[in-house]
């Protein structure tokens, strides 16, 4: 089928502002978004910039705004969005080049979650146990990819981008609700911040965006809930 | 272009889990950076889904030894037996670590780490199914890149994110460190470092269908062999018997561990004639294989008969979505059927790298087949060839073989460190670097030299000739078509003359080092007249323990590839006839 690809292209080295560049092109139902934007990388404009690794919806690299909506490229098919396609680098996070944007201040955000295992007792010759009651109450976040759809999906994050964002407090919410960490009370005294879970207005964006199908809103109101809970 | 030097101990080069491990093992007692050209979590060992082995013995009777049994056997007796008794051994305390620092493995009614069988596993020396891989549902690769992230970041290690490492500094064969290109503004940065390890992951990209990412290229391998330095038993390359039909995402064999079943057209589960005791949880090069005859025989299913069945339907809903989730999503996603009601079209897909950098137990880099080493210099998981994988790794031992050996890599660059003073880098360290970058950014464009057109053509014509079944024919025929390409090669332009993200101008680089692992697959492949492992020869059906017990290592003679051979280190386990 034939397919219009609008594309918002920046470089820094040669534009004042972002412009659309249109590119027509061959495409089958099944395809990917990703495999389009290889088509016109690899066989028309060598020199359109984006990010991508494992094709597979994995690794997290090609967020970006395809029709409106954040997506990975890599996992939506051409059958699945209406033509032309218009494709858009993520909002919130400064533009480095077409629809690369630069995630430094995203991933400041999830470090200052401590977003590791904090637990000094001895563990021991063996692991720690853990019931499979207890494993399924972080389960869905620790699918988190770091690819950031959730976060500049946010209306609150557009407008604040000193706001945490969905994306730490999901990885946050992956270690207040396992129990072998002993450090909810750290991370929760960081998310109660005038930046933090509060911020929230539960506009749902965050959830209809995660690419693995993570509960981000329900997440982030665990967080709220349990944040009430120290004092 | 600035150019900029940074001054370091050690430099980790790749940030999957390989490279992670070594940092976290080395960062505390050195100054040290980790240089990847992905933002670490990116990085493929993220895609790993099924598992890692241990002989934890949580859910039977196991015992590293049987570990270290199945792993031999499966390498058709080609890993060096004392490096696999190392994986074996210290794979219980790295999985308890990888437990320790937070990975939130699956778990038994009884709190315990959760495990399942894999493709090859067996208790007693062949006896059963052996439940060995330890898992976090269908995504333990992600959970132990997460892991190990954390951990770093816990830890406050040094990380250059997105930048690519694109040329070595050894001097009097003295490793002097690395010169690497910043991705967003195309500054050329020279790292000063006296121990360096290269944990940059595989190359599937050589192949067509592959479940490798984009960005697998051989990057680290290729880089020390243009230096001189061999590959180790590049004939060896797996193909696992199941991606999905013609995209090669891969369905883990967890599936077949949990009860999948492959069928041909007819509806036939074939493994059992292939593999009457553990069927279709056969290693992979034998499932590949039957998988390839059944298509070769007209029993494939589909209008061109070329692929088969992978049938989970008989699992049941809850199994597949507690333990196959994410599998089971990307067959939703990317061929819109749905796995608990239909079977799925499969197909082998090219998969891991059991060659590469040859290494010894210390993650030491070996500089020739007579195990001379090349100081300072480290390489660890799939980028290296220790060998504990031989001629075909089983399931789930990649996972164990980065953490085992990324670890002593990093222990390694301590060792080294510490008995070593500091030299410096020369003032010109970046010119050879500049000079390729300069010469491809001022050539003119010329489509007929696109970087796409000759990768594409490289691509189909390896799936086509040194894929799962090769000959004297096949073979001598991919390495007149390889000639071709790299002469073609000397020519590539690109189009992209700028200095920010200027991804076009990496994939000209990339494409250099998958024409050398090429290059050295198919000579190797040509050289080897038997059939071992992954490497099947339909002209030498046989395997040949007289002749071929040994490694071969491919090294640069200008264009061509050189061969030089190394005995394999024997142990407990004496050569016998692969039956399953
Ligand atoms: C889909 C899939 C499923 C798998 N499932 C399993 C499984 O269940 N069990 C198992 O044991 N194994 C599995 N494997 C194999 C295993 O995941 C890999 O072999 C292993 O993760 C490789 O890890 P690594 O650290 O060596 O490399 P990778 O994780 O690939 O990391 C490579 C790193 O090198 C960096 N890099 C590369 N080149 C450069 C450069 N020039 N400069 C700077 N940085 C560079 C990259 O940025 C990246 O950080 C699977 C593999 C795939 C593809
Ligand atoms: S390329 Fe990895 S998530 Fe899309």
């Amino acid at each position: 089928m034939d397919i219009t690809l609008n594309i918002l292209r920046y470089n820094p080295d040669s534009d004042k502002r972002g412009h659309w560049e249109e590119y027509k092109l061959e495409a089958e139902p099944d395809e990917r978004i990703l495999d389009l934007l290889h088509k016109v990388k690899w066989f028309d404009d060598g020199s359109l910039s984006f990010r991508r690794s494992c094709a597979h919806g994995v690794c997290g690299s090609d967020a970006m705004v395809i029709n409106g909506e954040n997506m990975l490229a890599c996992q939506v098919l051409v059958k699945e969005v209406s033509n032309p396609i218009k494709i858009e680098p993520i909002r919130g996070l400064p533009v480095i080049k077409d629809l690369v944007v630069d995630m430094e201040p995203f991933f400041d955000s999830y470090k200052k979650v401590l977003p590791y295992l904090i637990n000094d007792d001895e563990p021991g010759e063996r692991e720690r146990l853990q019931s499979p009651e207890d494993r399924e109450k972080f389960e869905d976040t620790t699918k988190c990819i770091l690819c950031a759809a959730c976060t500049t999906s946010c209306p609150v994050f557009w407008t604040a981008d000193s706001y945490i964002g969905p994306a730490a407090i999901v990885n946050a919410h992956r270690f207040i609700y396992d129990s072998r960490d002993t450090a909810d009370k750290q991370r929760l005294e960081i998310l109660k911040d005038v930046n933090g879970a509060f911020r929230c207005r539960t506009a749902f964006n965050c959830t209809s965006a995660c690419p693995r199908g993570i509960q981000v809103t329900k997440a982030i109101e665990d967080v709220k809930r349990k944040t009430l809970t120290i004092n | 272009m600035k150019i900029i030097k940074h001054s370091f101990d050690g430099v980790i080069v790749g940030a999957g889990g390989a490279g992670l491990r070594a940092a976290i093992e080395a960062a505390p007692h050195m100054k040290l950076a980790v240089i990847t050209k992905l933002y670490p979590t990116r990085s493929h060992t993220g895609a790993a889904q099924g598992g890692m082995s241990a002989a934890l013995a949580n859910v039977e009777e196991d015992n590293w030894n049987w570990h270290a049994f199945d792993t031999v056997k499966g390498s058709d007796y080609l890993a060096d037996q004392p490096a696999v008794d190392i994986l074996c051994k210290e794979a219980i305390d790295s999985v308890i670590e990888l437990e320790h620092w937070g990975l939130p493995f699956s778990r038994l009614e009884n709190g315990k780490i959760a495990q399942r069988r894999f493709g090859g596993h067996t208790i007693k020396e062949g006896a059963a199914p052996a439940f060995r891989a330890c898992y976090a549902a269908d995504r333990t690769g992600h959970m132990i890149l997460q892991t190990l992230y954390q951990k770093c970041v816990s830890m406050g290690v040094t990380f250059f994110d997105e930048f690519q490492v694109l040329d070595i500094k050894i001097d009097d064969g003295i490793c002097k460190g690395v010169v690497a290109y910043e991705i967003a503004t195309g500054d050329i940065h020279i790292f000063e470092a006296r121990a360096v390890t290269f944990a940059t992951g595989g190359f599937g990209k050589i192949y067509k269908v592959s479940s490798n990412a984009h960005t697998l290229t051989g990057d680290g391998p290729g880089m020390l062999y243009q230096k001189g330095i061999p590959l180790e038993d590049m004939e060896f390359y797996q193909f696992h018997p199941t991606g999905i039909y013609r995209l090669g995402i891969l369905l883990s064999e967890a599936a077949r561990g949990e009860g999948g079943i492959l069928r041909n057209k007819d509806g036939e589960r074939f493994m059992e004639r292939y593999a009457p005791t553990i069927k279709d949880l056969a290693p992979r090069d034998m499932v590949s294989r039957a998988i390839a005859t059944e298509i070769n025989n007209g029993n494939g299913a589909g209008p061109k008969n070329d692929y088969v069945y992978l049938d989970l339907t008989h699992l049941g809903a809850e199994t597949i979505k507690q333990k196959l989730p994410d599998i089971t999503d990307f067959v939703r996603t990317y061929v819109k059927i749905e796995p608990i009601n239909e079977p799925i079209p499969v197909q082998p897909t090219a998969h891991y790298a059991m060659g590469g950098i040859p290494t010894d137990i210390y993650a030491r880099v070996l500089s020739d087949a007579s195990g001379s080493i090349l100081p300072g210099v480290y390489s660890a998981g799939e980028s290296a060839c220790v060998s504990v994988h031989g001629a075909n790794r089983l399931g789930t031992n990649s996972l164990l073989d980065i953490v085992v050996f990324g670890k002593r890599a990093g222990q390694s660059m301590v060792d080294y460190v510490s008995s070593t003073k500091p030299s410096s880098l020369s003032e010109n360290a970046a010119e050879e670097l500049v000079n390729k970058i300069e010469r491809l950014l001022e050539k003119e464009h010329n489509p007929e030299y696109s970087v796409p057109k000759i990768r594409e053509e490289l691509q189909d014509s390896m799936e086509e000739n040194a894929k799962i079944f090769r000959s004297d024919e096949t073979l001598n025929n991919q390495t007149k078509i390889l000639k071709n390409l790299r002469e073609r090669y000397q020519n590539v332009t690109i189009s992209d003359k700028g200095s920010v993200f200027n991804s076009e101008l990496l994939e000209a680089i990339e494409l250099e080092y998958l024409l050398d692992m090429s290059d050295t697959t198919v000579a190797s492949a040509l050289a080897r007249k038997e059939s071992r492992g992954a490497h099947s020869r339909i002209d030498h059906v046989e395997r040949d323990d007289k002749n071929w017990l040994k490694h071969s290592f491919a090294f640069k003679n200008g264009d061509e590839v050189k061969l030089k051979y190394k005995d394999v280190e024997l142990g407990k386990y004496e050569p016998m006839e692969r039956k399953y």
